[in-house]
């Protein structure tokens, strides 16, 4: 019984969540056609929220053809809770030494858990900014360049598609920049 | 023909619908879980991953591409969906420009809080409620996109 708790609440090797990663392409184009990418969904929930009066014509469209992807969504959140909350690794990810002292480096001790205390305590304005800025970033970027890591990375590489190779090649410029020079400045303020 | 029969194949693709969108919630259910047990959705691994410390998520990324792309190529050659269409993939706009700047934008968000928008719901089901302030405002970003894209370069 507690190999089988252990079993539940370990993580996954990298060859084991690759391909499981990767499957969700297919197994989406044969469920109905669709295409895996996640982002959508934010212009889904401005397409919703926003009152009819005041919306841009790119979110003037039938919302309702999509609730599938929004059931996707609303499915990513049961995962979280089932693999993050019951199932959740009481042990800290296994990170390299490198990876670790990287991680120490910007003022963040690893504990148990996804995302460190530190950035997860909003009584803090530093964490408020980071925060912010970083989700901005996310929904302006997603949409411009048309996708995220689930839509480009993941379905446009799998489906041989060049304008994914330049924005997966974009994605990592930008996180690489921002992980090594703005994240360590903005640290400072948490 | 009767009023019966002639609403049977409309509560039949009602049906269907409804298991449907049911389908995708586990299909949701699984990638979430995948994204938390293989720790993409982690914040350390994020920035081990941008310093280049450790193979993780460079293997993690790289095999679900294999995988990707050799299970959706015999999918696309030989198979067909669950209703017998042809599979359909649908080609996104010729161009660099946007995916340079958008992408590019995107990866330096992706770079500061670590997420991307998978990780983002994942993260709030495990009860990371800072993630509710990641998508607020990746919310207004989008909105933000939607009033700026005719001046935009793409």
């Amino acid at each position: 019984m507690n190999d089988l708790l252990h079993l539940l609440q370990s993580p996954w090797p990298w060859w084991v969540g690759g391909p499981l990663i990767g499957l969700t392409v297919p197994l989406l184009l044969w469920l109905g056609n669709k295409s895996f990418g996640i982002s959508s969904n934010l212009r889904h929930g401005c397409a919703i929220l926003l009152p009819e009066q005041a919306k841009p014509s790119f979110f003037r469209y039938d919302w309702r053809k999509e609730k599938w992807n929004l059931m996707f969504a609303a499915g990513l959140v049961l995962g979280g809770l089932l693999a993050g909350g019951v199932f959740a690794n009481p042990e800290p990810s296994a990170l390299s030494e490198g990876g670790l002292r990287a991680v120490q480096s910007l003022g963040v001790e690893l504990r148990p858990g996804l995302v460190p205390a530190e950035l997860q305590d909003l009584s803090r304005p530093g964490v408020w900014l980071i925060l912010a800025l970083s989700g901005l970033l996310v929904g302006f970027g997603t949409r411009y360049g048309g996708g995220c890591t689930s839509g480009h990375a993941i379905t446009g590489l799998s489906t041989l598609q060049k304008p994914s190779l330049i924005a997966t090649a974009a994605f990592f410029a930008g996180g690489i920049l921002s992980a090594n020079l703005l994240l360590p400045l903005l640290m400072r303020f948490v | 023909m009767t009023a019966a029969a002639s609403s049977r194949p409309a509560q039949a693709s009602a049906a269907r619908q409804a298991t449907g969108l049911l389908t995708y919630l586990l299909v949701g259910l699984y990638f979430g879980t995948v994204l938390v047990k293989s720790e993409a959705a982690s914040w350390y691994r994020i920035q081990e991953m941008f310093r280049f410390q450790d193979i993780h998520m460079f293997g993690l990324i790289g095999s679900a591409v294999l995988t990707g792309l050799v299970t959706t190529t015999l999918l696309r050659r030989f198979g067909r969906t669950r209703d017998g269409e042809a599979v359909h993939v649908t080609d996104k706009e010729p161009g660099w420009k946007r995916y340079v700047l958008g992408g590019g934008t995107f990866g330096v968000g992706w770079g500061l809080a670590g997420v991307c928008p998978g990780p983002v719901f994942a993260l709030l089901g495990s009860g990371v409620w800072g993630m509710l302030v990641v998508l607020a405002f990746a919310l207004l970003g989008t909105y933000l996109y939607g009033v700026l894209r005719d001046k935009l370069p793409h």
